[in-house]
């Protein structure tokens, strides 16, 4: 027998019974659908994450005061007072951080402003003018302090789209003068943020944006910072800028053991792997998720398979008289097993990366989230093969229960 | 010359505990171009030894030479071959593949033979036209009566132009004008082709078409005589 009329004789039995074969493929189509839109989403995502983090420049490192905690009894570390001026001074001096390009210390709080009547829980974060084009900030209204505010500890702040909204009952009022209260004190409004829009990574919407100096002095009473942010000359000076604030760090802190560090540095690349490890990890998860809705798809194969070899007995008894041997009876049902689990899994593809597309262009469009869709070819052609194996390991089965079937038994049957 | 030769054929079922012999030493030969009637009532074991000469199933015991060659160590792919290229079936149930056009259920053994695909239509097309249905080419066997059905199984039997040709109870579903037509049918592919036949039978009237009746009971040969009186399901249909 040719393998084009083992192909032709299996195509004939699918479509003598349609509507069967149409049930059996669903289970299979469900499965594939289901693994490429998490595989789709999944990349989406990871792209979104990725495409924010790399939004605040790969160049930048970020010095965070402890050091990572090794366990939960070493949570302490998470929070330490161990950035000061002094290494402001130590890192900024060429000689230590050759790669250096720019530095801003941060300040983080969190208190209530007021502005005549209204209040708002407001997040306090105290920086320096290179916040604007660290975090691609574009005040809708005024501009945003400057190094003479920092250095003066001036009492000037940048407020975001919800602070104007709560304090001066419009999001679309324009704030700039005016003057709001934290703590008693008064502070000038120099500009307000538009919103950030849905999906990024950072929502400067709550938040009040000061000059680090003055939220130290006038609000928190403190002289250390929590976070350090410094951008390298270059992509490619990242890696050993931050061995050299490593080293330059351990000297101001007076520290020769390096797992002693009270510190730890981190780059947009270390974050990056991190965030792509946990959406990569999230994504399979998924998609071992999915997986089960198509090995319940397999076993619906089986299971009509099994049916269809019975049903047909006579049939493949007449085969046999006729002169089909075992080898091509198996071949038959073999092949009309694969042939509906292939066919599924491209129903599947199609479908999936169809409602993945959907998906994509509703957020973009709709909802103006900055996704873009991604057709996953790695997902399809892991759906496509594993729905073929799907086909072979559980149309087998019954296969091998046809062409063993003795002729005569076969043409008994009633 | 023998088209087949057996020699105390013995098959037996094991249900459990009890054995059924439902053949107990068979020895008989047929030749070539012969047209044999095996007669016998229920259970006397004709069906079993159709299913055996025809290659079907295989004896417990005994010699079966089928064309010069014991065929006693053939694997189940070569009986499988043989079948397809020196035996037709006719079954009293058509065996018909449903949803499949006259054309295409007659093809059916060629699909399992050696036959170049180029030579299908028009072999289908000659044994369809053959046994008198030219006109339902392209009907499906839901659409025909009882005789065509089985005018249509013969075509299917010829087309690898076998030796011999094995019909079980062929008119055992078919009124009787329908029966003759095919016994008339199955006659004429003896005496005018000069194919072998063996028939099955529990009816006298259709086992007197054949040359000779064997007659079985209880697993055992009770008698194999000639016919006398032979009838020529010709005429009859003709009357």
């Amino acid at each position: 027998m040719t393998i084009r009329h083992r192909f032709t004789t299996a195509l004939r039995g699918l479509t003598t019974n349609r509507s069967r074969s149409f049930l059996t493929v669903l289970g299979i189509v469900i499965g594939i659908t289901a693994i490429m839109l998490v595989v789709s989403l999944g990349a989406g995502a990871q792209n979104l994450i990725l495409g924010q983090v790399q939004g605040l420049g790969t160049n930048t490192i970020a010095i965070i005061p402890g050091r990572e905690p090794t366990g939960p009894s070493d949570s302490a570390q998470l929070f330490s007072d161990s950035l000061k001026q002094k290494d402001i001074v130590a890192l900024e001096n060429k000689a230590n951080v050759p790669g250096l390009k720019s530095i801003m210390p941060t300040v983080l709080g969190a208190d209530i402003a007021s502005y005549g009547a209204n209040t708002y829980q407001v997040s306090i974060f105290g920086a320096t003018d290179l916040m604007a084009s660290i975090f691609d900030l574009n005040p809708k209204y005024g501009s945003f302090f400057t190094q003479d505010d920092v250095a003066s500890r001036a009492d000037v702040v940048v407020v975001g789209s919800k602070v104007t909204e709560h304090l001066f009952d419009s999001a679309d009022a324009n704030p700039v003068g005016q003057k709001i209260k934290i703590k008693g004190r008064n502070f000038k409004i120099v500009a307000a943020l538009p919103p950030s829009g849905g999906g990024s990574l950072f929502n400067f919407d709550s938040m009040v944006i000061m000059p680090y100096t003055t939220v130290q002095d006038y609000l928190l009473g403190i002289k250390y910072f929590q976070r350090i942010i410094i951008q390298a000359v270059s992509d490619e000076a990242v890696t050993v800028t931050a061995d050299d604030i490593r080293i330059t760090l351990r000297e101001s802190h007076g520290i020769t053991d390096a797992s002693k560090e009270d510190f730890s540095v981190q780059t947009q690349q270390d974050l990056a792997n991190r965030l792509s490890t946990i959406t990569g990890a999230l994504t399979w998860f998924l998609v071992a998720v999915a997986s089960i809705a198509l090995f319940v798809g397999g076993v619906g194969i089986m299971n009509i398979m099994l049916v269809a070899v019975t049903e047909r007995t006579r049939e493949i008894g007449l085969r046999k008289a006729l002169g089909a041997t075992d080898g091509d009876i198996l071949w038959q049902f073999l092949i009309e097993a694969v042939m509906l689990t292939v066919l599924g899994g491209i129903i599947g593809i199609i479908l999936g990366s169809s409602l993945a597309f959907i998906i994509a262009l509703i957020l973009s469009k709709g909802l103006g989230v900055d996704w873009q869709f991604i057709f996953p070819w790695g997902g399809a052609a892991l759906g496509f093969s594993v729905s073929a194996v799907i086909g072979l390991v559980f149309g087998g089965y019954p296969a091998s229960k046809a062409s063993k079937k003795s002729p005569i038994e076969a043409l008994r049957y009633e | 010359m023998n088209i087949i030769e057996v020699k105390n054929l013995k098959k037996s079922y094991h249900d459990g505990e009890t054995e059924t012999k439902a053949l107990d030493g068979v020895t008989f030969s047929v030749r070539k171009g012969e047209f044999l009637a095996i007669m016998g009532p229920s259970g006397s074991g004709k069906s079993t030894l159709l299913h055996v000469l025809g290659m079907l199933d295989d004896p417990t015991s005994g010699k079966f030479i089928f064309d010069g060659k014991d065929i006693g160590s053939y694997s189940r792919d070569e009986l499988a071959n043989l079948r397809n290229r020196k035996v037709g079936f006719v079954f009293q149930s058509f065996n018909l593949l449903p949803r499949t056009s006259v054309l295409e259920n007659a093809k059916l053994p060629l699909v399992y033979s050696d036959v170049p695909e180029r030579e299908w239509d028009s072999r289908a097309r000659a044994v369809v036209e053959s046994v008198g249905l030219g006109h339902r080419m392209f009907h499906q066997p839901s659409e025909l009566s009882g005789g065509e059905k089985q005018r249509l199984a013969i075509a299917r039997a010829l087309i690898n132009n076998p030796d011999i040709i094995f019909a079980d109870e062929p008119t055992g579903n078919l009124d009787s004008k329908s029966g003759k037509n095919v016994m008339s049918i199955i006659q004429q592919l003896n005496e005018k082709e000069g194919r072998t036949i063996v028939l099955i039978t529990h009816e006298t009237s259709t086992a007197e078409h054949a040359e000779r009746i064997i007659r079985l009971m209880d697993g055992v040969i009770e008698s194999d005589l000639p016919v006398k009186n032979r009838m020529s399901a010709n005429d009859e249909y003709v009357k």
